[in-house]
């Protein structure tokens, strides 16, 4: 690994600062998964490292607040995986988080640098569109909140500026009664990553939103308003009909080494129609208690 | 400007005070500074766990964590497993059940397993499935493995 020097700042404006002095030459290190095998392979190769885990504005809580639930940008995939508000009311989210890497990876790697990394195939990006979250960025001027579904540019890029990081993801308290499931489709059981990673949220409205990822530069969200994919009596022929003009979007790569273009698009399907049936279920299930 | 750093650990209940070059990992701090060559270097890019150690009690792979993250940490790798000549029970348990092959995978696989262990005593086979996830075994070890950790676990060996 090339020299870099290292900066672990206790402050939010002294981390902005460092941003805003190195430019290009600084990069950011949260959960290091994803960071430290570049800097090995040389692809980053970044003349200062700002570790983010010591800022005190920036912690690993969950916390409710007005209208949101608030998480912090060094929560880990396994604290996400753990957190009852989460299983309860964003289970596609704690689902998602609980298959990301290994158990290792999951102690280490935040939410927050899942969504910056910006890889296609990221799992929790799914979950992230179809609830409608925010990331909070925080920067020179202040902090924004920018909806997920314009901070996913292509891969590895994001709306995030140079000078600016995130401080939160923020998840909008639902309004109307869902349920919602994460499915993903791998090469092999356990640790791989992602040929298909999908959500489907049903709402008890008719509305049914699916967001999906490793098909192409970024995560894709897409709704159904007509009421078709959430009707349990609906056939599936005609589910998949609706499924195939709702995935039109769909374009993955016929470079990728984990599964051709073909068999992507076809498990896409595949999976969107189950997970439809899964997330009726639930959201079924969650009547008959009522 | 790329100066080292002097940070302090425990490193097997050992407070270890040492300089570090930011660009090096707890991987090789821990193998070449600290000669605990126990752990191993494989993959490099987090899928094989032969690095795993516990950091805090998480478990982590040791080559995807800088060494100046682990300042003010309390750090175990597999020589912190047996309590001077008496083996950890998940140790004796595989090699009885002759769950070390080649071997090399071994230390990060003891380690998961004790991680697993510590937050959840009595893993059923799926659980211990998913908790060695993230540990390879080239010799193809796995059933062996999974016999020996959740022989450990029926012996009380998630308290220790």
């Amino acid at each position: 690994m090339r020299a870099f020097a290292y900066e672990r700042p206790t402050h939010l404006d002294d981390a902005i600062a460092l941003l805003a002095e190195h430019g290009p030459d600084a990069r950011l290190l949260a959960g290091g998964t994803d960071l430290i095998i570049r800097l090995r392979d040389g692809s980053v190769q970044p003349r200062i490292v700002v570790d983010v885990k010591g800022i005190a504005e920036l912690d690993g809580a969950i916390r409710e607040t007005n209208g949101h639930l608030t998480i912090g940008a060094r929560t880990t995939m396994t604290d996400i995986a753990a957190d009852e508000r989460i299983r309860r009311e964003y289970e596609a989210l704690a689902e998602a988080a609980s298959v990301v890497g290994s158990a290792q990876i999951r102690n280490r790697a935040t939410l927050a640098g899942n969504v910056c990394n910006a890889s296609p195939a990221a799992d929790t990006a799914p979950a992230l569109l179809v609830y409608g979250a925010f990331v909070v960025a925080a920067g020179p001027a202040g902090t924004r909140r920018i909806p997920i579904d314009e901070f996913f540019v292509r891969s590895g890029v994001t709306a995030l500026a140079r000078d600016e990081l995130v401080a939160a993801i923020e998840l909008p308290r639902p309004t109307t009664r869902r349920r919602a499931v994460h499915v993903r489709r791998t090469r092999r059981r356990g640790h791989d990553l992602a040929s298909v990673t999908l959500t489907c949220a049903v709402f008890a409205d008719g509305v049914t939103r699916l967001a999906y990822g490793s098909l192409g530069p970024r995560p894709v969200l897409v709704a159904d308003e007509t009421g078709l994919l959430a009707d349990p009596r609906a056939p599936d022929l005609a589910k998949m009909h609706r499924l195939e003009s709702l995935f039109v979007e769909a374009s993955p790569s016929p470079r990728s080494m984990r599964a051709s273009p073909e068999y992507r698009l076809a498990m896409l399907h595949v999976l969107g129609l189950r997970a439809v049936g899964t997330a009726i279920e639930r959201l079924a299930e969650g009547t008959v208690r009522r | 400007m790329t100066a080292s750093r002097r940070i302090e650990l425990t490193v097997n209940g050992r407070v270890r005070s040492i300089e570090v070059a930011p660009h090096h990992t707890l991987l090789e701090v821990l193998r070449d500074d600290l000669g605990l060559t126990g752990t191993k270097e494989c993959c490099l890019v987090g899928e094989c766990g032969a690095c795993t150690v516990r950091v805090d009690g998480m478990s982590v792979d040791s080559c995807l964590m800088l060494a100046v993250e682990a300042d003010g940490a309390t750090v175990t790798t597999v020589e912190g497993l047996a309590a001077g000549d008496r083996l950890h029970p998940l140790q004796q348990a595989f090699l009885e059940t002759g769950a070390a092959q080649c071997g090399f995978c071994i230390p990060g696989q003891l380690v998961s397993a004790q991680a697993l262990l510590a937050l959840n005593p009595h893993p059923t086979r799926a659980e211990v499935e998913e908790g060695l996830a993230g540990n390879l075994c080239r010799c193809a070890g796995y059933g062996q493995i999974i016999e020996a950790v959740l022989a450990a676990a029926e012996a009380g060996g998630g308290e220790q």
